[in-house]
């Protein structure tokens, strides 16, 4: 079963189209706001007219949505082209690994296609990328990812974590919007990415499931390099008002049952250090 | 017990007005009248515990009853774990004891949690029956905490967007991902050999959309009710 509530009723012609235009960006087809003008006029409202169809039947959605949906946007650019360039690397990704790369990497096609179309006209264009994490140096810490299969499974795994932060930052914003469709929208892609990053985590961790490669986020821990402001407030034990270590339990427990948030400007901080100005 | 040592969430979370609309809540009573005593203390008085409209009544149409449905849910993740952990399915490997114990302890803490937020107007302790799984049983179990790990994620997923507080909001996104970083463990754990990327496997998120599920209550309930045997009722249910 493939049920998604705010999906309910598309035709499956443009569900479809949205395939497609995933498979041709997998492809190495340039996103361009031209693009997606054009592939949001073709078969739209796409996604987003049904999603904001209710609110929004006339096409337009609130400014701060749109700010919200192309922040998104560029981190699934970001994700997106960080898994298509692995896995156009011959020898770079293990046979083993593969199925979990390309199941990412089908997801994150499928957000760029889904938000592009969402946003036509008004989708930003993809940034050129610096997975070196040398803001366009390519001199980054992280050297070329795509010789060095720990570095890109590691960046994988930061890359996960911070998109959960990152639209679990943004629920406040769309909720404030009142375009409910797209707030269960960005919680259904929400979930995906912390899918994803627990499996990385794992993965890095060859599935022993001790920290700091739990699937869950222990404390503010990481053993990689470079991303402690990815981990950053991860140890936060205060939930509402209500400091969680006082009803019994460790502040490992407590730090591992609740994720927490990233404001977008702290976001743009982590992806700007990948991001070629 | 954890917890329950004179926090009163409903004060202390709710902004003024949404306590106000609490405090008008009470005595307008639920959908149906299950428990009469308990009802007559809710609709009596203050000081008494449960939600208006019955101790096990969760009223959709308020950010209280929505939380009480969460409450719900993790008080039956919390009892399955609890079980398959004191009784270990047979040749359990070390790293599924260890996840199988994490997600006891992340449960039973996002059940404290919701006890101790919600206050006096928590719904009250659900009763369970597992008789329909085999602990002994590495496939039972699995197969059981992935349904109950992905259901908990389309429930809350699909309750997002019905939440009036920012600050309850941000409460349920924080959990949310963690159980969908659970449902990850669990699938990887069952399909890992046959189908290494069962972990986000097509049968659960939209492999067009990229998308995971979200349903309302009306579809989570009746599959949470396999195992509570405790009648709950609801209003303004979706």
């Amino acid at each position: 079963m493939e049920p998604t509530e705010g999906l309910n009723g598309l035709d499956p012609e443009i569900l479809e189209r949205v395939a497609e235009r995933g498979d041709a960006i997998r492809r190495g087809a340039s996103a361009s706001p031209l693009v997606a003008a054009g592939l949001a006029a073709a078969s739209i409202p796409v996604a987003f007219a049904v999603l904001a169809r209710d609110a929004f039947a006339q096409g337009s959605l609130p400014t701060a949505v749109v700010n919200v949906l192309n922040f998104a946007l560029t981190l699934e650019y970001l994700e997106s082209t960080f898994y298509n360039t692995g896995l156009g690397t011959s020898g770079l990704i293990v046979t083993a690994d593969l199925p979990v790369f390309q199941q990412i990497a089908l997801h994150e096609n499928d957000h760029v296609a889904l938000l592009q179309a969402a946003l036509g006209s008004s989708a930003v264009a993809s940034p050129t990328f610096d997975f070196s994490g040398g803001s366009g140096s390519g001199t980054g810490p992280f050297g070329d990812p795509f010789t060095d299969y720990a570095t890109f499974q590691a960046l994988s795994q930061a890359f996960e974590d911070t998109g959960v932060r990152a639209y679990k930052g943004q629920v406040g914003a769309l909720q404030a919007a009142a375009v409910p469709s797209v707030l269960t929208t960005a919680l259904q892609i929400h979930s995906v990415e912390a899918r994803h990053a627990s499996m990385v985590r794992r993965l890095r961790g060859a599935f022993a499931d001790t920290a700091p490669n739990k699937g869950w986020i222990t404390l503010a821990e990481t053993d990689i390099t470079g991303t402690a402001a990815t981990y950053a407030g991860e140890d936060n034990t205060t939930q509402g008002s209500v400091d969680v270590t006082t009803l019994g339990y460790s502040s490992i427990v407590a730090s591992e049952a609740f994720d927490e948030p990233l404001t977008m400007s702290a976001v743009l901080a982590i992806a700007g250090l990948f991001i070629d100005p | 017990m954890p917890g329950s040592s004179g926090l009163d969430g409903m004060e202390r979370l709710l902004p003024p007005n949404a306590r106000r609309t609490f405090l008008k809540q009470l005595g307008l009573g639920g959908a149906a009248l299950m428990i009469p005593s308990m009802l007559m203390e809710a609709c009596g008085s203050d000081t008494t515990t449960g939600p208006p409209g019955g101790l096990y009544n969760l009223d959709f149409g308020t950010d209280a009853g929505i939380l009480n449905y969460a409450y719900a849910l993790e008080q039956l993740e919390a009892a399955f774990y609890t079980q398959a952990e004191a009784t270990p399915y047979t040749g359990i490997a070390t790293n599924e004891m260890n996840i199988l114990s994490d997600l006891k302890q992340h449960e039973s803490l996002h059940r404290d949690f919701f006890k101790a937020a919600i206050g006096r107007g928590a719904i009250g302790k659900l009763s369970f029956d597992f008789s329909t799984i085999d602990f002994t049983s590495r496939t039972s179990v699995l197969a059981t905490a992935a349904a109950l790990e992905d259901t908990g994620v389309a429930a809350y997923n699909g309750v997002g967007a019905h939440i009036s507080s920012a600050d309850y909001l941000l409460l349920a996104g924080k959990i949310v991902s963690v159980e969908a970083r659970h449902a990850s463990a669990i699938r990887d754990l069952i399909n890992h050999e046959a189908a290494a990327n069962g972990f986000a496997g097509n049968d659960v998120v939209n492999s067009t959309t990229g998308l995971d599920n979200a349903q309302p209550p009306s579809v989570i309930l009746p599959i949470a009710a396999t195992y509570i045997t405790t009648t709950i009722t609801v209003k303004n249910e979706f």
